[in-house]
């Protein structure tokens, strides 16, 4: 069953050929069995799972069953869950059980998914390989000594071990993207405004966003479709009704002009990955899309720029953890000041630290300038960069990572190497463009991603381009040895 | 050395809406701790505010009314700073673009100066909790009840130069914000609060000297107790050969002065920045043009009228004026009686307010209503009783006794007008006085305020007095 | 920009981080590392370029001022170590 995609599961379901509580417990059996070697799940819920699964098992006899009904996911442990442990990968947030449901988690539930457990993840997101969380790193299914990617590492390693069908994750600066193309599945960031970010634990407000993960584009876009829509509790959100995403994945990519940036094929690129785009690209020449190269020249600015909008908005962000009304508090603390600085200092981890004073330094009197309003405006001459680009093309490709995954280690006693690991998919998030990672080859065994970036709004168009090409490749069926 | 003081305030009002400013919890003032701290309010992780329309309402009426300019666009901001009663650690307030600005307010420093004092902005922004420092085993006990109500933070020029016009500055917003019906002004549970930037300078230097800020003054007296202390202090301080430091200052309402508060000791850096997770407000000039539509007279437009269409003095129609309550008594008043703007001042600023004074009573729970007072005005204009008579009514009516009428008829206290009943009464008078009737023969004319105090005596004060004097001169010398 | 042990030990009161003596020059070390990254900012000519706060041009959406919200503080106290009398509790506040 664990083979079988989210469609082919709510077939299975409706036409009876297994029960929602049975395909729960094998996941729930499955995770038992293969996640202590891989710690991509750090709650596993079984008893709401299997409640959840009965519910859906009685919505599906009634008929009353939509594609998600009583498929489980698996749920990124940032987003609130009542009454369900909520930790941000973080000491922080260890004791701290939610008291309410996100936007997100409420629609899914509402959608009639089964949530089976939250997953592990870098720590408050801050992180590109896993290796931030409190509770240990994740392996990557493919090699277990190298890193999923980050920061929804777990989410993607799940869905790659075939642990669950399909699980959720939240994108600041690639962390969807970046490890589906590290695990070879199909990550989705949507739109900025988009999914509602209430009650998802905040990193940096102006760039976080929700998607799915998936082994196909099908399935993402029926996942999207669940985690779409309007919220009134999120001042961000968009007023805007959600397409049907399944409705066009068929549609003929002839004549889809894809726009190559120069920049994203230059140095730092590993050839091997670079072979594997080109050849991705050929597919979609076959397809019938036309080619063309274009430039977005201030991309040499995202990270930097990044590196200082989004520490700036998580030092004010994460202000609220100060042992007081949730979270982890210090013992026995000599006052007030002691109370807060050890209490931070303790439940945070180092590159939480690290992030939030280079944020507090940034914003700080005599810097605001030099740093934060120096980084809104390089912002702007990136978007810019991008809707002159959509002026010429409807998509625009890449590499989604300039290598394959790294080994656990080698990257995390230096946070500027990786930082460069997100360097196309920056971009995207400070422009708040739609982005999508898919499976498209391997370079030493090991996935690569193509990068699919849209213009706002346009989800529906990335989906159809995702969909067709793995209508014709089956790199996105391909399975991690030790998991068939 | 003559010293010149400077004095700038910051007002908090906050404003009367039914919800937070950035959540849908009760505002409502008094409840069981916490227990109107929403999660938003509380700060959990992954909550988010959502501005309320009603504040943006409110903010455009302050705007309309002092002169100011409503931005057509402005921006929340976070203030970064650790308390225990700012559940986020940060403050979600308006920095570099408020949304009311340079505006202005007149005030009247006495009978016949008015001062113009300037508005630099008013923005919006969220109140704290409140910390609770009685004892809990050595700890602080926080309520956020009050996190997230919203306030209107009104900024002035540094234009006052004493307590008075200070403290007469405050009570103009005082009255303004009440007249708007955007804030109760209840001081007591800090809707209506207010800190003093206080400087003092050589008279006649153009530069400032260094300030304080005063904070915690909630209440008229204290502003005016806190800026004397502070200014005196001051100039102790710069003529003793010291300097000034710019710091913050508790003022300690029990002691009568203000020591630094030593919370606030170190440099703070607030790292402002504009709140990711709030957009732009913008405000188009229909959604002004509105509210404009929507305003009350105000309390200046007010005031000129009563003076203009009853003939007040300044003094006079500036009382009346200074609660929309208060003027709107007045007028229901003048109404009642016929149109006696003077009589109806006259009664409402004086045995009125005597007795709300007395049983501490505000205007709108007077157990005597404008109409009943207005129907005993009447009684006297029309002349059934004298104004004597009619002060003996008013405390029946205080006392709950019905209206005017019913008072006079139950009572008998009709004013005898009939010249033939009152003569009948002098005649008898005279007739029983013939020592006194002598002695006003032989000159004694004071003798003639006996005679007077007789008939009134006979009559219990109904007699009409003008009557008694014409009837009495004449039988006097009739006779 | 390198950021000496001394500007680290403030940042971190600023942001009221406790970090071990021991560890600073590390942090110390990072930070100047990624400023000295973020600093390829500075060559950029952005005279005239308004700054970008949000992705997308929208401007804030009012909502009606209705009490939704209904009392859940004893749900909510159960996620603080120290409370008494439903108030949350810390160390004495001096003012």
């Amino acid at each position: 069953m664990h083979h079988k995609t989210l469609v082919e599961l709510g077939a299975g379901l409706r036409q009876g050929e297994y029960s929602s509580e049975e395909l729960t417990r094998a996941c729930l059996d499955r995770a038992a069995v293969l996640d202590p070697q891989l710690n991509s799940i750090i709650t596993l819920t079984g008893e709401q799972a299997l409640q959840a699964a009965r519910d859906a098992d009685a919505r599906i006899r009634s008929g009353e069953a939509g594609p998600l009904t009583g498929i489980p996911y698996a749920h990124k442990d940032i987003f609130c869950t009542k009454g369900v442990r909520t930790s941000c990968g973080s000491r922080m947030l260890d004791n701290f059980i939610a008291p309410y449901d996100a936007t997100v988690t409420r629609q899914l539930n509402a959608a009639g998914a089964v949530m089976i457990g939250k997953t592990n993840m870098d720590e408050f997101a801050m992180g590109s390989s896993n290796e931030t969380s409190f509770y240990g790193p994740v392996s990557n299914p493919w090699d277990s000594e190298t890193v999923p990617g980050g920061s929804s590492g777990g989410s993607a390693a799940a869905v790659a071990a075939r642990l669950v069908p399909v699980s959720t994750g939240t994108d600041t600066g690639g962390s969807i993207r970046q490890p589906a193309a590290l695990c070879g599945i199909t990550g989705l960031k949507p739109t900025y405004g988009r999914v509602s970010r209430y009650g998802m634990i905040a990193f940096a407000s102006s760039l976080d966003q929700a998607g799915p993960f998936a082994r196909t584009a099908e399935d993402a876009a029926l996942m999207l479709g669940a985690m779409a829509g309007f919220d009134p509790r999120d001042s961000t959100s968009v007023e805007r009704t959600v397409e049907d995403y399944t409705g066009g994945l068929g549609d003929s990519l002839e004549g889809l002009k894809i726009g190559l940036p120069n920049e994203f094929f230059g140095e730092g690129l590993d050839s091997t990955v670079a072979a594997a785009v080109e050849a991705a690209l050929d597919e979609y020449r076959k397809l019938g899309a036309i080619i063309t190269e274009i430039s977005l020249p201030n991309s040499q600015l995202a990270v930097p720029t990044y590196y200082v909008v989004a520490p700036a908005e998580c030092s004010s962000n994460l202000s609220r953890f100060d042992g007081v009304r949730f979270g982890y508090r210090a013992t026995d603390p000599a006052d007030l000041e002691d109370l807060y600085k050890r209490s931070r200092g303790e439940g945070f981890g180092a590159e939480v630290k690290r992030r939030i004073m280079i944020g507090t330094y940034a914003l700080s009197a005599g810097y605001y300038d030099a740093y934060y309003l120096k980084a809104q405006q390089a912002r702007r001459l990136i978007r810019e960069d991008f809707i002159r680009a959509f002026e010429q093309v409807d998509v625009i490709m890449g590499p989604t990572s300039p290598s394959v995954a790294f080994r656990l280690g080698e990257k995390s006693n230096n946070p500027v190497t990786m930082y460069l690991s997100d360097i196309y998919t920056i971009a995207v998030n400070l422009a708040g463009l739609p982005g999508m990672s898919i499976p498209a080859g391997f370079a030493t065994d090991m996935p690569v991603g193509l990068q699919l970036i849209g213009n706002y709004f346009e989800e529906a168009r990335l989906l159809n381009a995702a969909h067709r090409y793995q209508q014709v490749t089956d790199w996105h069926e391909r399975i991690p040895p030790g998991y068939e | 050395m003559k010293w010149e003081t400077v004095i700038g305030l910051e007002i908090h009002a906050q404003l009367a809406t039914r919800s937070k400013i950035f959540s849908g919890a009760s505002t409502r003032y008094g409840a069981e701790p916490n227990t109107q701290a929403c999660a938003v309010d509380l700060g959990l992780p992954g909550v988010l505010p959502v501005l309320n329309a009603e504040v943006v309402r409110m903010a455009v009426k302050f705007g309309l009314a002092t002169h100011s300019t409503v931005a057509p666009r402005s921006i929340f901001a976070r203030k970064n700073y650790f308390y225990p009663d700012l559940p986020k650690g940060y403050q979600i307030s308006q920095y570099e673009l408020p949304i009311v600005h340079d505006g202005y307010l007149d005030i009247e420093v006495d009978e016949d100066t008015v001062k113009r004092i300037g508005i630099t902005r008013a923005h919006l922004e969220e109140d704290a909790g409140k910390s609770l420092h009685e004892d809990f085993h050595g700890m602080t006990g926080i309520d956020l009840n009050r996190a997230g109500t919203p306030l209107l933070e009104i900024v002035s020029e540094p234009d006052m130069r004493s307590a008075r016009e200070a403290v007469a500055y405050m009570k103009k917003i005082h009255s303004l914000v009440r007249y708007l019906g955007i804030c109760d002004g209840n001081m007591q549970e800090g809707s209506f609060r207010c800190d003093a930037n206080v400087s003092v300078r050589p008279q006649g230097q153009a530069a400032l000297g260094t300030r304080a800020e005063l904070k915690n003054i909630n209440s008229f007296r204290f502003v005016e107790q806190a800026i004397n202390y502070e200014v005196e202090r001051q100039i102790a301080v710069l003529e003793g050969g010291g300097t000034v430091i710019q710091e913050t200052r508790l003022f300690d309402a029990d002691r009568h002065e203000t020591r630094p508060m030593r919370s606030k000791e170190e440099a703070n850096d607030y790292r402002y920045f504009p709140d990711p997770d709030l957009l732009p407000v913008e405000i188009e000039p229909a959604f002004i043009d509105a509210v404009r539509q929507t305003l009350p007279e105000l309390p200046e437009v007010k005031k000129q009228r009563f003076m203009e269409d009853y003939g007040l003095s300044v003094y006079d129609a500036g009382v009346l004026t200074a609660t929309r309550e208060l003027g709107d008594y007045f007028e229901t008043v003048v109404e009642a009686c016929g149109g006696q703007g003077k009589l109806a001042a006259n009664w409402v600023m004086g045995d009125l307010s005597g007795a709300l004074n007395k049983a501490g009573l505000e205007i709108g729970a007077s157990p005597v209503s404008a109409d009943v007072l207005g129907g005993l005005l009447r009684r006297i204009e029309d002349g059934t009783i004298s104004g004597k008579i009619a002060k003996q009514v008013f405390e029946a009516l205080w006392a709950g006794a019905g209206s005017a009428d019913e008072v006079i008829e139950s009572q008998g206290l009709k004013q005898i007008s009939d010249s033939s009943a009152i003569e009948g009464i002098i005649r008898d008078v005279l007739a029983n006085s013939p020592k006194q009737v002598e002695q006003y023969r032989n000159g004694q004319e004071k003798v003639f305020g006996y005679f007077v105090g007789q008939v009134m005596k006979a009559t219990q004060g109904k007699a009409n007095p003008k009557q008694v004097n014409e009837l009495l001169k004449k039988m006097i010398n009739d006779a | 920009m390198a950021l000496e042990a001394e500007e680290v030990e403030k940042i971190a009161h600023l942001a009221r981080l406790g970090i071990d003596h021991d560890d600073i020059p590390e942090y110390a070390r990072n930070l100047s590392d990624i400023l000295a990254f973020v600093e390829h900012l500075n060559g950029v000519d952005t005279r005239g370029v308004e700054p970008l706060a949000h992705p997308l041009d929208a401007v804030q959406r009012l909502r009606p001022d209705e009490v939704t919200e209904t009392d859940e503080r004893e749900h909510f106290l159960h996620n603080a170590t120290l409370t008494e009398a439903g108030l949350y509790l810390v160390p004495k506040v001096i003012e």
